[in-house]
């Protein structure tokens, strides 16, 4: 076809203009899409932060503020669990297996959890991926703690480092160090792209310890403590919990089982579906994502008008080649059809190349922003949505090509074979 | 059907009411070399474009070929022209990103009219054997923009040959070549249009090249306006 293989020619000979505006729509498609992929990703991840558990069940509170602290760390706890409660829960024949926690204190930021081996035995995150040990053996003794990959890998820690735990959660050396009690590190995770990359992990019992001697919430006298060496771990009684994940044997116990501990008559409880809560939470920070997207529109807007000009001031230059063709027997709706095709064309390239680095750059990035941001995005085929808004952008560079197309329609039919050069 | 041009009380006007051309009758047969003089803002080019079906009459009739332009539609003109015509400017005839042979051969890839008249040679070589008679034949895989002047010009009549049209408008295409060159590019022209059988109207205000024509035609006399 003529028309087509004039338009290609002439993109090629104005060579640099084509590339440029090639480079504009492809980075703006490439920021679009990316931005789609990335939401993607992150909505995953945020939604793989904790898998295979059914319930997580605390005091009695809202269900998202359960979920941030429980699953997150953000936020505080407001109140505990009894262990009594616990085992009672626990040992209900609906339940498969539960993992205990324990919050409250931190080191240098990073929050400190306590809990027991069903943790490292347990715990699922992205499907079906469970906690492995970089290095060293699970915390077993009561002064023993494990690192988040992050944790050690930030604050430069080893085997076998001593480290102090605050109390409460403080970024900075708190008022109240437990400091009396060190805990030895017995073990560093591997990178998970969770929150527990984050937090530090020690034995019920070593949260118990720490605070043996705590009266009300108030730290002993100085000089008072009993000193770390004389508590035993079968000494200590563990007398509450902050929460405690669940999973049931058959998932469709877990609604029966959410009812049953909401109305557990011992103490006030709140047991929340760990998907639904997320959704919920999701649901509640999207409109950034919605944001982004939104100036990701523009930015492509803004592509595509980068061509209109680029096309536009191009016509000047193009009214002799135009009454050429015109000269030769192509006619004026033959020219809006040459422009037209010029501006598909370069968006339809535009667009491919966006594809193109989008895919390249993930290829390329991914192992990098998991590892850094602890964020997983898949490489996954361009959903219809995503065609779909390609389609849009192809057909909005053509909408757009109309404009150039139509003026230089104009001055086809006014120059006719005579232009003045 | 002897003619290649014929005008009958051809009137035309731009949007402005003013009429720019009134034109009784004019008469060209076919395989005539018309000579077309006459001063700046005489119409020349106006006339040009009606011939050429760029521009339609508002009255009269012009036919070329036989078909009256002025009974048909923009696209049928385009039709006609494509087949039918080649035609020279004054300069800048070359479209820049093509190569020589690809300018030449455009005709024929535009009007499937003038390829089916290349009797089956493929337009590459039917492009090559003009440029060789009208001595380009070195230069067919060069870049235009690289040529000169009386370089393009010779691309520009092989390319208004291409496919042998029955009409050649030629609108002053000497006028930027210089002297020595311009005899050359006639001789050259009037050959190649004898060869095919064409009709040539060229329009010129070099009086001195008049003599070498059939017929010269002086619009300030045709045009009755």
């Amino acid at each position: 076809m003529i028309l087509f293989s004039l338009a290609y020619r002439s993109l090629i000979n104005r060579k640099l203009t084509t590339i440029v505006t090639l480079l504009s729509l492809g980075l703006s498609v490439s920021l679009w899409i990316g931005i789609e992929h990335i939401r993607g990703g992150a909505r995953e991840s945020f939604s793989n932060t904790i898998s295979q558990t059914d319930l997580i069940v605390g005091a009695r509170g809202s269900p998202i503020q359960l979920l941030l602290y429980t699953v997150f760390h953000i936020g505080t706890p407001t109140a505990n669990v009894t262990y009594e409660s616990y085992e009672k829960i626990k040992n209900n024949r609906a339940v498969l297996w539960t993992i205990p926690i324990s919050l409250g204190d931190s080191h240098r930021g990073y929050r400190v959890v306590g809990t027991n081996e069903d943790f490292y035995r347990h715990y699922r995150y992205r499907q079906d991926r469970q906690l492995e040990l970089a290095q060293g053996h699970a915390p077993s003794e009561i002064f023993d703690v494990a690192l988040g990959s992050d944790v050690a890998q930030a604050l430069h820690y080893g085997l076998g480092a001593r480290i102090v735990v605050t109390h409460g959660i403080t970024n900075s050396r708190g008022i109240m160090d437990h400091d009396d009690k060190p805990f030895t590190v017995v073990a560093i995770l591997q990178p998970t792209g969770t929150p527990i990359d984050r937090s530090l992990y020690v034995t019920l019992e070593g949260i118990e310890a720490m605070h043996i001697d705590w009266k009300e919430g108030a730290p002993p006298i100085k000089g008072q403590e009993t000193p770390a060496e004389k508590i035993k771990k079968e000494d200590i009684k563990i007398e509450q919990i902050t929460a405690f994940f669940l999973r049931t044997k058959s998932r469709v116990q877990t609604l029966a089982l959410q009812r049953e501990i909401t109305n557990f008559s011992e103490e006030p409880l709140t047991a929340v579906v760990p998907g639904v809560a997320l959704s919920e939470l999701w649901s509640g920070i999207s409109y950034g994502e919605q944001v982004l997207q939104v100036v990701a529109i523009f930015v492509v807007i803004v592509g595509l008008l980068g061509m209109l000009m680029a096309l536009y001031t191009s016509l000047n230059e193009r009214r002799r080649e135009i009454a050429i063709l015109r000269a030769l027997g192509v006619g004026p709706v033959k020219v809006i059809f040459l422009l037209v095709l010029e501006s598909g064309l370069l968006t339809l390239l535009g667009t491919i190349l966006g594809i193109g680095i989008v895919y390249g750059s993930l290829l390329l990035l991914q192992p990098i922003i998991e590892q850094r941001f602890g964020l997983h995005i898949p490489l996954r085929p361009l959903t219809a949505t995503q065609y779909g808004y390609l389609t849009y952008v192809v057909l909005g560079g053509i909408a757009i090509g109309l404009i150039p197309a139509w003026k230089a329609y104009r001055n086809a039919l006014s120059d006719g074979l005579s232009v003045r050069v | 059907m002897d003619n290649a041009v014929e005008i009958e009380q051809l009137s035309f006007s731009y949007r402005t009411s003013k009429l720019v051309l009134h034109v009784p009758a004019l008469v060209i047969a076919k395989g005539e070399r018309i000579f077309l003089h006459g001063p700046s803002g005489s119409g020349k080019t106006t006339l040009l474009g009606i011939l050429a079906g760029v521009l339609k009459a508002q009255d009269g009739s012009v036919k070329i070929l036989g078909q009256d332009l002025t009974r048909m539609s923009g696209p049928a003109r385009d039709a006609l022209r494509a087949a039918h015509l080649g035609y020279i400017f004054q300069m800048f005839n070359l479209i820049p990103y093509l190569n020589v042979l690809e300018n030449i051969t455009l005709p024929c890839r535009i009007s499937p009219k003038r390829q089916e008249r290349l009797n089956g040679r493929s337009r590459e070589d039917e492009a090559k054997i003009l440029a060789g008679r009208l001595g380009i034949g070195q230069i067919v895989a060069d870049n235009v923009v690289d040529l000169s002047v009386g370089q393009q010009q010779r691309v520009a009549a092989a390319r208004a040959l291409m496919g042998a049209p029955e009409l050649i408008i030629a609108d002053e295409p000497t006028s930027s070549l210089d002297e020595d060159h311009r005899e050359g590019f006639l001789q050259l022209l009037f050959d190649q249009c004898r060869e095919i059988g064409s009709t040539l109207i060229f329009v010129s205000h070099d009086r001195r090249m008049m003599p070498l024509f059939d017929r010269a035609i002086s619009l300030s006399e045709i045009n009755k306006v």
